[in-house]
C-alpha cells in the first residue's frame, strides 16, 4: 500500500500514502480583544496524507498564520483555541500535555519560518541554534552525543540545505535572507519531523531566491516522506509546488482540492475570482483584482462573508452561513450554489 | 594570510614601509582606536579642568587662607607674603604654560598634588583612601543590586512565570521610589537609632585604627550592613523595571517565537533566548552608573558619615580645598572614561553584531 499513490497528483516523484497525518476538525481559533471576539480561524476541517503538499493560500489577514501557530498550539494571548481537534499521527495534540506538546514540536511538527525575518538568535551561532533544539528532544534513556557527533550532525544538515558547513560558526547577521531562510530548513527537517509547517517561507526573498528555495524545501520533504503545509500569497508558486490546496477567506476554508483541478476549474466564486486576477503571459489585460473589502472579522455577516462581494449571490446566502460540501473525488467548497451537488 | 604572502613577496623594501605597516595595523586595531580615544577624553577633560578655575579670577590658596584667618579671627597682615610663599610651594607663581605642562605631567606620571587643607598630605594619599571606602561598598553594591535587580526584572518580564511571584516583587519595587538619602535616614532611625542593632555613622568604630584583624573587618562589615541596604534597596528597583521592559519586549521577537517552536525547554529559552538578549542595554546601563559610582552616592555618604570619596569631596568643598577637588574631578573623569572604554572593549564580546562594524 505504501508505494500506491493514495491521492492523485501530477508531480513527479510524489509518493503519497494513504495514511493522515494530519486531520483537523473544526478547529478554530479566536482572538479575545476589546471591541470583541475575532474569529480569525473558524471552524476549519481538513486532511493532509503522509507525503502530500498542501497549499494554504488566501488573502492577508484571512486567517492562515493563526490556524498555523494554533495547531502548533503557538497561539498567544488574546489568542486561544476554541474548539476542535488537530490530531496528528493519531494523537490529539490540543489535549496533549505542555511538555509533551513541547516535545512534539520540532520532532513530529516543526515549523519554518518567514526567511528575512529574525527568526533567529542574533547573539547565537548557528550551530548552537541547530544543536539546542536536537539536545532538547534527547531520550531520556538514551546517552548524550558527543560534541563531535552534534558538529558531525549540522554539518550534514548544512550540506542538506545547500549551505557551507562552515556557516555553523557565524552569527545570523553575517547571512544572507535566502541562507538565513536555508538554515530555519535545516533546523525544522533536524529532528526528520513528519508535518513541516512552512509559513510563506520565501516572502521577502527575490524571485530567484524564491525558486531556489522552494526546490530545496521539496527535495527535503520528499527526503524525510514528510507532508507539508505551505502557507503562501503566491498563487503561481503555489501551483507549482503543491498537490493540494485550500482556499481561506475571512477566517473559514471556503475551497479545497487538487491544484490543477482548483486552478482549471475554481468551484467557490472567491477562488474564481482569485485564480482570475492572476496576472497571465498569454492573454495580455487589465490587471483584476477582486472588488470591494474583506469584512471585518468582528463583525461577521449572519450569512456568508463573502457575499458582499460575490457575484453569483441570492437570498439564501444572506440567511445562513455556508456549510462545507464534499463534491467528490476530493473536492470540498463551501457555497450555497453547491448545495444540491453534495455527496456524502 | 594575504599579509603574510604580501610580506614574503615585498621582502625588499625598506624596514621603515614594514614598521609604518605595523604601526598603522596595531592603530586601527579598534581596542587601540579606543584606547587613544579614552586618552584624548581625560587630556581634553583635565585642560577643561585647568582652565576653568583660572577663568574665575580667584587664587585657591589665598582664598584658603583668608577663610582661615577668619576663623581665626583677625591678624590679616603677612597675609599677601604667605600667600605668596605658598603659592611659590604649589607653583603656582610659574607662567601659565609653565603650570600646564607641569600639571599635564603630573597627570601623566598620576600626581594628583598636593591638599591645601591637609597639607603636607598628597592628594593622591586622600583620594586613594576614600576610594578605596567607596569602590569596596558602593562597588559591591552597585554589582549585587544589578544582578538581584536584573534577576528579579528578568523574571517578572517572563510570561511563564508563576502568578505569585508578582505579589513578591512588586512591593520591592516601589522602594526604590524612595530617595537614597531618605531611605539611609528611616535605615538609620530604626536600626541604629531606635533598635541600636547597628552603628550610627562611619565605616568604622572611632576609637579603632584601620587594620586587617578579623574583628576590625567584622566591624567594617557591620558598618557598611545599612548604607548597603540603602543604595541597593532604592536601585534594584531602576534594574528591575529596565529588564523586565527589554524582557517583555524580546518576547514579540520573532527568534523567540521560533525558540517555542522548535520545543526548546522553558530554562533554556529563558536563560539562552530571552534574558541573554535582553542583558544588552542592561550592560550599558551598568557600565555608565559604574563609571559614576564614585560621586552617585554622595549623599548616601553623607547621611551615614561613610569615609568615601563623596564624604571627602564634600569635606574639600567646604574647606575650599582646591586640589583635593580637582583630584576627585580628575578621578571621576577617569573612571567616566575608563568605564566607557571598558564598555566598547567588551561589549563586541556581548554582542556579535557589533564586532563587524568594528573591524
Ligand atoms: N494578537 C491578535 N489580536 C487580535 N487580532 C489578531 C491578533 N493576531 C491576528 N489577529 C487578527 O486575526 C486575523 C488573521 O490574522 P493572520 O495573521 O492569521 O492572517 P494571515 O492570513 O496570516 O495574513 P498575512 O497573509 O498577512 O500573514 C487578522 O484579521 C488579524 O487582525
Ligand atoms: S454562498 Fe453565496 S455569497 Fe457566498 S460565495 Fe456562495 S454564492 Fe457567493
Ligand atoms: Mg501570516
Amino acid at each position: 500500500m505504501s508505494t500506491e499513490q493514495a491521492i492523485q497528483t501530477y508531480r513527479e516523484g510524489a509518493r503519497i500514502t494513504d495514511v493522515d497525518a494530519l486531520v483537523i476538525e473544526g478547529f478554530s481559533v479566536y482572538y479575545e480583544t476589546d471591541a470583541g471576539t475575532v474569529k480569525a480561524c473558524d471552524d476549519v476541517t481538513f486532511t493532509l496524507k503522509q507525503g502530500e503538499r498542501f497549499a494554504l493560500v488566501g488573502e492577508s489577514g484571512s486567517g492562515k498564520t493563526t490556524l498555523a501557530m494554533g495547531l502548533m498550539r503557538l497561539t498567544r494571548p488574546p489568542g486561544h483555541i476554541a474548539s476542535g481537534s488537530v490530531t496528528l499521527n493519531g494523537r490529539d495534540v490540543t489535549k496533549l500535555s505542555d511538555s509533551e506538546m513541547r516535545k512534539t514540536r520540532l520532532s513530529e511538527l516543526a515549523l519554518v519560518p518567514q526567511g528575512a525575518m529574525n527568526s533567529l538568535n542574533p547573539v547565537m551561532r548557528i550551530g548552537r541554534q541547530i544543536i539546542d533544539g536536537i539536545l532538547d528532544h534527547l531520550d531520556e534513556d538514551a546517552g548524550v552525543p558527543t560534541k563531535d557527533e552534534l558538529q558531525e550532525t549540522v554539518r550534514d544538515l548544512l550540506i542538506r540545505v545547500g549551505l557551507r558547513p562552515g556557516v555553523a560558526r557565524l552569527h545570523p547577521h553575517e547571512l544572507s535572507g535566502g541562507m538565513k531562510q536555508r538554515v530555519a530548513m535545516a533546523i525544522g527537517i533536524s529532528l526528520q519531523p513528519n508535518l513541516i509547517i512552512a509559513d510563506e517561507p520565501t516572502s521577502a526573498l527575490d524571485v530567484v531566491v524564491q525558486r531556489q528555495i522552494m526546490q530545496t524545501l521539496g527535495r527535503l520533504q520528499e527526503g524525510l516522506d514528510a507532508s507539508i503545509m505551505l502557507v503562501g500569497h503566491d498563487m503561481g508558486l503555489v501551483a507549482q509546488f503543491a498537490d493540494t490546496i485550500g482556499v481561506m477567506y475571512a477566517g473559514k476554508l471556503v475551497e479545497v482540492g487538487p491544484v490543477e483541478e482548483v486552478f482549471s476549474e475554481p468551484k467557490h466564486p472567491y477562488t474564481t475570482l482569485l485564480i482570475r486576477s492572476l496576472p497571465s503571459l498569454q492573454e495580455k489585460r487589465e490587471f483584476l483584482g477582486i472588488p470591494g473589502l474583506p469584512p471585518q472579522l468582528i463583525h461577521l455577516p449572519q450569512g456568508c462573508a463573502f457575499a458582499d462581494r460575490c457575484p453569483s449571490r441570492f437570498e439564501k446566502c444572506d440567511e445562513s452561513i455556508p456549510q462545507m460540501i464534499n463534491l467528490g473525488g476530493r473536492r470540498k467548497t463551501a457555497c450555497h450554489l453547491y448545495e444540491g451537488e453534495g455527496q456524502s | 594570510m594575504t599579509e603574510q604572502t604580501q610580506a614574503v613577496e615585498n621582502s625588499s623594501p625598506s624596514i621603515g614601509v614594514s614598521i609604518f605597516r605595523i604601526i598603522s595595523g596595531v592603530l586601527g586595531h579598534f581596542v587601540v582606536k579606543r584606547f587613544l580615544f579614552f586618552l584624548f577624553v581625560v587630556w581634553l577633560a583635565s585642560t577643561v579642568i585647568f582652565i576653568i578655575p583660572r577663568l574665575s579670577g580667584q587664587d585657591p590658596v589665598k582664598e584658603k587662607l583668608l577663610l582661615e584667618a577668619q576663623r581665626g579671627g583677625a591678624m590679616q597682615t603677612g597675609l599677601d607674603a604667605m600667600a605668596k610663599s605658598y603659592q611659590k610651594r604649589f607653583g603656582l607663581d610659574q607662567p601659565m604654560w609653565v603650570q600646564y605642562t607641569n600639571f599635564v605631567t603630573d597627570l601623566a606620571k598620576l600626581n594628583l598634588g598636593v591638599s591645601i587643607a591637609f597639607f603636607p598630605r598628597t592628594v593622591n594619599d586622600i583620594v586613594f583612601e576614600s576610594l578605596m571606602w567607596t569602590l569596596g561598598l558602593m562597588g559591591t553594591v552597585t554589582i549585587l543590586a544589578f544582578i538581584l535587580g536584573t534577576l528579579a526584572g528578568a523574571i517578572l518580564g517572563w510570561p511563564r512565570k508563576p502568578g505569585w511571584l508578582q505579589y513578591v516583587f512588586m512591593p520591592l519595587l516601589t522602594l526604590s521610589a524612595i530617595p537614597q538619602y531618605l531611605l539611609g535616614m528611616i535605615l538609620i532611625f530604626a536600626f541604629a537609632f531606635k533598635l541600636g542593632w547597628l552603628p550610627l555613622f562611619g565605616g568604622y568604630a572611632p576609637a579603632t585604627m584601620p587594620n586587617l584583624s578579623f574583628s576590625f573587618i567584622v566591624e567594617v562589615l557591620r558598618h557598611a550592613i545599612l548604607p548597603a541596604f540603602a543604595i541597593i534597596f532604592s536601585s534594584i528597583g531602576f534594574w528591575a523595571i529596565g529588564m523586565r521592559g527589554m524582557m517583555i519586549n524580546t518576547q514579540g521577537e520573532d527568534y523567540m517565537i521560533q525558540a517555542d517552536a522548535k520545543g526548546l525547554k522553558g530554562s533554556r529559552i529563558f536563560m539562552r533566548y530571552a534574558v541573554r538578549n535582553a542583558l544588552l542595554p542592561q550592560v550599558t546601563g551598568l557600565a555608565l552608573v559604574m563609571g559614576t559610582i564614585i560621586t552617585g552616592q554622595v549623599l548616601v555618604e553623607r547621611v551615614f558619615s561613610y569615609p568615601g570619596v563623596g564624604d571627602i569631596l564634600f569635606q574639600a568643598i567646604r574647606l575650599s580645598d582646591f586640589f583635593v577637588i580637582r583630584g576627585i574631578v580628575i578621578v571621576i573623569v577617569l573612571g567616566i572614561a575608563g568605564a566607557t572604554f571598558l564598555l566598547d572593549v567588551l561589549y563586541p564580546l556581548l554582542d556579535p553584531r557589533i564586532r563587524v562594524r568594528n573591524s
